[in-house]
């Protein structure tokens, strides 16, 4: 195995706010091999986005508060100072927003955005820049670039914003790029084209990608690895094919029951799991799941550790693997990887 | 003018992480409960309210205070008398016509003016006058501007048309000038509209002046507010229902506004004692010998170098009443919707 | 582009049309006594007064009446009643003195008040963003005439460091002693806008942070300074400049009547109030359509800056 590039140590995010202390992100440890892209699921509130910035210090404030480590090429990103971590953000690693209607300034023309990044990092003449930034544009589909990159963002599709946004994060060729439920806003159909040029991306440019998602059917062709969140902890971790055709988790399987297919209409979701996420100021004692877990037992009161199953593919359940074997109702490979056909082509 | 009322921003305030988080954290609470949680939390706001309170009863005892404690009223001249303060025998009013300062005694608190009147006394029965005055007017705005928000929100078409261009015509209206230019001639004259007589000096001339000078403010956002909640579904149920267009305006969205109208109320209170003050130093206003704060200070200006408290005592009331209303009104606003952008104009 | 322009003129027009109507009528309708009597004097006797009323048009139908008056007001030839002069010369007297106090308190409140918003906002929560917030709240609930009056009693009068009232031309006493007249006007009237600018600003600027895009624009890896600059405060400018092009058309357009009051400026404001005074009609109609003309005026320019600022405004829509 490589020498992984970013490495994610029992990484905890508080913050403190009038109510109390919200619990968002409790020891998460992770990491990324070159070229590798890592898939983190979960659903809402179960703390995505905040590991997801915490890497580049983006939800830093007076009421937040880092412990752990995240290490990047000799860099620890959590301590690191604003000025090192500036040097990183978008040269080294990019970022693409969950939401492209509102990730880009409204009143800045797309081409002085993408600029402005390059900018920050390269000292290039005004016509390299132009031209750096159709050349950009083009390479993720934008027809009619030059022209384009005039545009103001209201005057561009959501997917063509989700568009620009991999354009500008692309355009100092990052090391890492994390994208945080790139395709959550658009279209069934733009998804599927969203993904592609990522997949694409990847293979032409090497980058490694953490894709933040709480979509299961969205990772399965793309990702290498999957971690599934569930309350600001990892409840399993694994490769592709682990967590698809030997998912360990009640949670994950449940997940997996209500996969979203992208040849399935939206409306016709299969029915997720009963119950809501935890509050995560005050989070339950014990296992964060236990409350919506049908296979409940006295010792989950107890925090399970996230227990390596061998290689890698590790979970946080006290079932023992025989129990999990017995009680998951999804068998292995019933749903599963989606296969090539079924993402729709571009 | 329509891209105008996106420009009439105004004091707004963040809305910080963990009061959304609160907002989620609480779905049992109705928002009304909510509002008043946050607003029994905001001391600052609270400290301010009851300073206002105690302003206004402070007013209202006038009548008790100049019997009981100054035996004087706030029109008895006594320029030729003499008192005797701390022993001392002293002219209420000087041979060169400056009159006594602050005896800080039951008497001529503070001081007397050049008819040898009790300031304090006047002081409290000009409060009264403005206070009520402020209040009349605004709520005169209050019904108008709903009114007519209403109407012109709700039905559309050519009401919303004449209603829009007669707000038009009044936010172009230099009210200043207008204000003085109707209080002195109607001052003068007095008025008699059918059965309704209102004679030189009456008080209702400023009240209505001022009320009315404001219904365009309020009736702006009334009516950007209503257009908004008739596409909403509960309307749309209600005229499945059957419901009557004044039924729908007055059951179903009158309670909608409610916020909005609260949220204002206090701020045009404070705005209409302002504007009250302005006309009366102008002599639009209230008409001496009739006291009200406006009036003391323009009285007091002439002896401003010999006299400063005749000046300064009514304008710190007017400042303190003000102020108070205004950080009462925005701890309101703020309880309400933290994400409310209201301004006065002045 | 060329469409709008013209069609705010015409809405111009006939707002204008409607203000001048209004006062008008608002003259006629009430009862302040007949203009003829009171032209005429004490000793006058019944054929004066018809001959006045004859001169000036009293006895003709009210919309000849008006038809007559908005031709003078037009050609610039309408008379005051009470002393006979030429009520645009009149004007054209105060218009420098008004535009000479508006012009330098909008720059001294807008300069002032973007520096105390965005100093506020970056020190949000801290003690002197409070601070700033209670001087703010002060300076919005303070009436300007009593705070003009007391600042021309204190710095003008008692401890002479200002001039007490008045106005110098800057032909006869020169540049330095026309500002010298002027800063106490200018921060009379200043005060109001700025504690109400700062606190506009501030909290656009505290919700613009917020913002995704400003997320983003730190993910670049600009610095923070430059993505305050660039993002958060000049999108949260915007709405300040729009406002303040409307603030300004109020105050050029009779705004500022209480501060030219106070400090004796004689500018159009104080004419008018002196006008009113004596129920002289002509120079209170004038006036108030002029008015309305910078108040109309100001918000079609506001209107088109708008737009030039924010390209997700359309004009005319
Ligand atoms: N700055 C903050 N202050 C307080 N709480 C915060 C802050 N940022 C995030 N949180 C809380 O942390 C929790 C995790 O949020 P996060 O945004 O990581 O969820 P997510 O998994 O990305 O969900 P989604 O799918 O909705 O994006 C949420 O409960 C959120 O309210
Ligand atoms: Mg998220």
């Amino acid at each position: 195995m490589t020498e992984p590039i970013l490495v994610i140590d029992h990484l905890k995010v508080d913050f403190q706010t009038d109510e109390g202390t919200v619990h968002a992100v409790d020891d998460v440890s992770l990491s990324l091999a070159p070229g590798e892209v890592l898939a983190i699921v979960g659903e809402s509130g179960s703390g995505k986005s905040v590991t997801a910035m915490s890497l580049l210090g983006l939800n830093r404030g007076p009421n937040a508060r880092f412990t752990g480590t995240a290490m990047y090429k000799g860099t620890e990103l959590l301590s690191a100072s604003n000025d090192d971590l500036r040097k990183i953000r978008g040269a080294e690693i990019a970022m693409i927003f969950q939401d492209p209607m509102t990730s880009l300034n409204p009143v800045q023309r797309i081409g002085d955005q993408i600029a402005e990044q390059i900018l920050a990092h390269e000292k290039l003449s005004k016509a390299q820049v132009r031209d750096r930034v159709v050349e950009l544009m083009e390479r993720v589909g934008i027809p009619r670039a030059a022209e384009r990159a005039r545009s103001y963002p209201h005057e561009f599709s959501g997917g063509m914003r989700q568009r620009v946004m991999i354009a500008l994060a692309l355009s100092c060729s990052p090391n890492v790029l994390i994208a945080d439920e790139p395709t959550t806003a658009l279209d069934v159909t733009i998804q599927a084209q969203i993904l592609e040029r990522i997949k694409d991306l990847k293979e032409e440019t090497g980058t490694a990608i953490i894709l933040v998602t709480h979509d299961l059917g969205v990772v399965a062709d793309i990702a290498d690895r999957i971690a599934v969140m569930y309350g600001g902890r990892i409840v399993e971790q694994g490769t592709v094919d682990e967590i698809f055709y030997d998912p360990q988790h009640p949670y994950t399987w449940g997940l997996l029951g209500s996969i979203t297919r992208v040849d399935r209409p939206r409306g016709e979701r299969l029915p997720s799991i009963a119950g809501l996420p935890p509050s995560l100021l005050d989070p339950p004692a014990g296992c964060h799941f236990r409350a919506r877990c049908p296979h409940e037992f006295p010792k989950c009161l107890e925090v399970p550790p996230l227990e390596d199953r061998g290689c890698g593919h590790a979970d946080r359940c006290w079932l023992t693997v025989e129990e999990k074997r017995a009680k998951r109702e999804v068998r292995p490979g019933e749903i599963g990887l989606a296969n090539k056909e079924e993402v729709a082509p571009v | 003018m329509a891209s105008i009322d996106s420009a009439e921003t105004g004091f707004s305030t963040d809305l910080p992480p963990e009061i959304a988080a609160e907002e989620r954290r609480a779905p049992g609470s109705g928002p009304w409960r909510i509002a008043l949680r946050r607003l029994r939390r905001n001391k600052v706001a609270l400290v301010f309210g009851v300073v206002f309170v105690l302003l206004v009863a402070l007013s209202l005892s006038a009548p008790l205070y100049a019997k009981h404690i100054a035996h004087t009223t706030p029109y008895k001249n006594r320029i030729a008398d003499t008192i005797t303060v701390h022993g001392q025998q002293k002219n209420i009013v000087d041979f060169d016509g400056t009159p006594i300062g602050p005896t800080w005694t039951k008497q001529y608190f503070l001081g007397a003016d050049r008819n040898g009147r009790d300031v304090m006394v006047r002081l409290l029965y000009g409060g009264r006058t403005s206070l009520l005055i402020g209040f009349g007017a605004s709520l005169i705005t209050l019904v108008l501007a709903t009114f007519f928000g209403l109407m012109a929100g709700f039905f559309g078409g050519w009401i919303d048309a004449i209603i829009s261009r007669c707000f038009d015509v009044m936010w172009a209206f230099p009210v200043i000038l207008l204000g003085v230019a109707l209080g002195v001639s109607l001052n003068l004259g007095g008025i008699t509209v059918g059965p309704l007589s209102l004679k030189g000096g009456s008080l209702w001339i400023p009240t209505i002046i001022i009320g009315i000078s404001y219904v365009v403010y309020l009736g702006r956002p009334i009516r950007g507010q209503v257009l908004q909640l008739r596409e909403k579904e509960f309307i749309e149920a209600a005229r499945a229902q059957g419901l009557g267009p004044w039924r729908i305006m007055f059951s179903e969205l009158l309670p909608n506004l409610a916020s909005t109208l609260l949220v204002f109320f206090p701020l045009i209170v404070a705005n209409a004692v302002l504007l009250e003050a302005a006309l009366s130093f102008l002599g639009a206003g209230v008409q001496p010998p009739e006291p009200s704060w406006g009036v003391m200070i323009s009285e007091g200006v002439d002896l401003l170098t010999t006299a400063p408290w005749l000046t300064i005592a009514p304008g710190l009331m007017l400042v303190l009443t003000v102020l108070s209303l205004n950080i009462f009104g925005e701890g309101v606003r703020d309880a309400l919707d933290p994400r409310a952008k209201i301004r006065m104009e002045h | 582009m060329g469409r709008f322009i013209v069609r705010r003129i015409i809405g111009m027009i006939l707002v204008m049309f409607a203000v001048s109507i209004l006062t008008f009528l608002i003259f006629q309708v009430i009862p302040n006594g007949d203009p003829a009597v009171r032209m005429a004097g004490k000793n006058s006797t019944p054929t004066q007064i018809a001959a006045i009323r004859d001169t000036w048009h009293f006895n003709d139908p009210i919309y000849e009446q008006y038809v007559y008056t908005m031709k003078q007001v037009f050609t610039g030839s309408l008379i005051s009643y009470s002393d006979q002069t030429n009520v645009w010369q009149e004007i054209k007297k105060g218009l420098p003195r008004t535009f000479a106090l508006g012009i330098g308190a909008a720059i001294i409140w807008m300069v002032l008040g973007v520096s105390l918003g965005l100093y506020s906002a970056v020190r949000s929560g801290g003690f002197s963003d409070r601070l700033l917030t209670v001087l703010a709240l002060i300076g919005v609930s303070m009436p300007v005439f009593w705070v003009g009056a007391l600042m021309s009693y204190y710095l003008g009068y008692k401890f002479g460091w200002f001039p007490n009232g008045g106005y110098t031309e800057i032909a006869q006493g020169g540049f330095g002693q026309w500002i010298y007249h002027l800063i106490l006007p200018w921060t009379a009237l200043a005060i109001l806008f700025v504690g109400v600018y700062s606190r506009i600003l501030r909290s656009n600027i505290l919700d613009t942070i917020n913002d995704d895009y400003v997320r983003t624009a730190r993910a670049k890896g600009i610095s923070e300074r430059q993505v305050l600059i660039r993002h958060v405060l000049r999108n949260s400018l915007i709405p300040i400049i729009t406002l303040w092009g409307l603030d300004f058309g109020l105050v050029i357009g009779g705004g500022a009547v209480l501060t030219e009051s106070v400090f004796n400026l004689q500018g159009v404001g104080q004419y008018f109030a002196e006008a009113i005074g004596r129920l002289d009609v002509p120079p209170v109609l004038e006036v108030t359509i002029l008015g309305a003309f910078f108040i109309v005026l100001l918000n079609t320019v506001v209107d088109i800056v708008y737009a030039l600022l924010d390209p997700r405004i359309r004009l005319g829509s």
